[in-house]
């Protein structure tokens, strides 16, 4: 078995080798190079073809109108498109603006830079399970609320919110309602003739596809108008300017295509793994599955060992690829914050670890994981104090600790 | 993030994980950070009766930094008096760790681990 392991494909995913084929094809002299909006000789023409073959690709993994989408630089940009978009917009209505604390930080440093224009946003505290329901939501809603924006898979925890609950409210509302679908293209299914969303926001190399490419859906009934936040040559009707990199749109195009195929055999694939790690890890004492249990994707698991800090849990688990919730790595102490709006404990917050599994996770590998991570909390915990605590039966809130 | 090598041995070979028994009288303990702030370090010190450091343990949760900079001064006490041991700086374990600015705080912890345990040894002891 090759080492290291990768379990990290949240964070991002290889790009499938049909894709890289497709994509060379677009690049070179012998290829299709031209500009997509060259109207006046057939390179552009081929490009634009290939473009609007894509486009189709992509409308049909969600059911939209290919006229429905507009491509973007990724998810980060398709946030920011769509809530600064929408919200400028229709600052007429209102300048209220709802979202959640789980959101991924392309939406929350979006909805920050709203607050400093003069917005007002509220930040939802999801249930202990990461879900917001639509009563909260609904409590929430002022008259002048313009954009709701929900994501629909936690990149952390892995949880589905209702989308399409939220979106029946929100359309009774009269109000805009944005979901990011950057971790659910491909893993769960998306209809958006029958989801009551407005826009929707994509990502290709989550899902097999290369990075620095992504998609914003834009609903044409009822029609959302979006003010642009890339000015230049008009292109993707006006909504977002700049040259269309062909070989990316071509490699989302075949990324989505292939998701759609493939899609149904790589859930139930991959929730036979995930439940192989679970059951792996479950003999472990203090052990804990954060979010809910049943909504949840199969692809993203993440779990608290508890007693043992996250950081060094990674470091023992070098031929491992995977992420820890706590932020330790960079300059901030935090732990994730996703795991403390849940109401988590700082230190289990430490304590945990996302393990993301994809098209390319074999059963093989799984078991040693299983493996690895058995000797490294044995020796973690034989070295951590907190441990011998929890062991003695001493309660760790009523030691008087002597924080730094 | 890359870790020092001097860090990844003390990680992988901690030196003097355990603990004494802490109502032997020659035994002191410092126990130091927080669980919240992602960590805790305790040290335990013997000391004999002329003041002198005849062996150290520790264990933390923590990150690696945090493991290999109290792995490190269990070395580091050991054969020192109490106030030679001290004397030990966050700098000193910083330096010998290579720990970036982001892991100083770990050094720092380690450096009040020892204040910790020597002013335990000196309550125990009157003195």
């Amino acid at each position: 078995m090759k080492l290291p392991i990768y379990l990290d494909y949240a964070a991002t995913t290889p790009v499938d080798t049909r894709v890289a084929e497709k994509m060379m094809q677009f690049l070179t002299m012998d290829g299709e190079f031209g500009n997509p909006a060259s109207r006046s000789h057939r390179f552009g023409w081929q490009a634009e073809e290939a473009v609007e073959i894509a486009r189709s690709q992509i409308a049909e993994l969600i059911n939209a109108d290919p006229r429905e989408i507009v491509f973007t630089s990724g998810a980060t940009e398709s946030n920011n498109l769509a809530i600064k978009g929408a919200a400028d917009f229709y600052h007429k209505k209102g300048k209220h603006l709802i979202t959640v604390k789980t959101e991924h930080k392309a939406t929350l440093d979006t909805m920050r830079q709203l607050e400093r224009e003069g917005y007002e946003v509220t930040y939802m505290e999801p249930q202990t399970d990461g879900l917001v329901t639509v009563a909260m939501l609904e409590a929430a809603i002022r008259p002048d609320t313009s954009v709701i924006s929900v994501m629909f898979v936690n990149n952390e925890i892995g949880v589905v919110q209702d989308i399409a609950a939220i979106g029946e409210m929100c359309r009774s509302k009269g109000i805009i309602f944005h979901v990011d679908a950057a971790q659910a293209a491909g893993k769960v299914e998306i209809d958006l003739q029958t989801l009551k969303v407005d826009l929707m926001s994509f990502s290709a190399h989550k899902a097999y596809g290369p990075k620095g490419i992504g998609a914003l859906f834009v609903r044409r009934k009822p029609r959302i108008r979006l003010e642009a936040q890339m000015h230049g040559g008009g292109h993707e009707r006006g909504m977002r300017s700049g040259t269309l990199p062909t070989h990316q749109i071509v490699g989302m195009g075949e990324a989505f295509r292939i998701a759609k195929l493939e899609m149904q055999a790589e859930i139930s694939r991959i929730t036979v793994l995930r439940d192989r790690l679970l059951n792996g890890v479950k003999d472990l004492e203090q052990v804990f599955l954060n979010g809910n249990r049943e909504q949840r994707v199969p692809h993203i698991t993440n779990i608290s060992f508890n007693y043992v800090e996250g950081e060094s849990l990674i470091m023992a688990l070098k031929d491992i690829a995977v992420s820890s919730g706590s932020a330790c790595t960079s300059a901030s102490l935090e732990p994730s914050y996703v795991l403390r709006a849940l109401g988590m404990s700082d230190e289990l917050a430490h304590s945990s670890i996302r393990f993301s599994i994809g098209r390319f996770t074999t059963e093989e590998q799984v078991d040693h994981t299983i493996k690895i991570v058995h000797q490294a909390i044995d020796k973690l915990r034989a070295m951590s104090p907190l441990w011998d605590m929890f062991k003695d039966g001493v309660d760790l809130n009523t030691v008087a600790w002597v924080a730094h | 993030m890359a870790y020092s090598n001097k860090v990844i041995d003390h990680y992988e070979n901690p030196r003097n994980v355990g603990s004494f028994d802490k109502d032997d009288a020659s035994v002191a303990t410092g126990m130091v950070g927080a669980p919240a702030c992602g960590d805790v370090m305790k040290l335990q010190i013997k000391v004999s009766p002329d003041g002198i450091i005849e062996d150290a343990k520790f264990k933390t949760y923590g990150c690696g930094s945090a493991i290999a900079s109290s792995s490190l001064v269990t070395e580091w006490v050991k054969g020192k008096s109490l106030d030679e041991a001290q004397q030990i700086k966050n700098t000193d374990i910083a330096q010998e760790l290579a720990l970036p600015p982001v892991k100083i705080h770990c050094s720092i912890l380690a450096e009040d681990a020892i204040k910790a345990a020597i002013a335990d040894y000196k309550q125990k002891h009157g003195g």
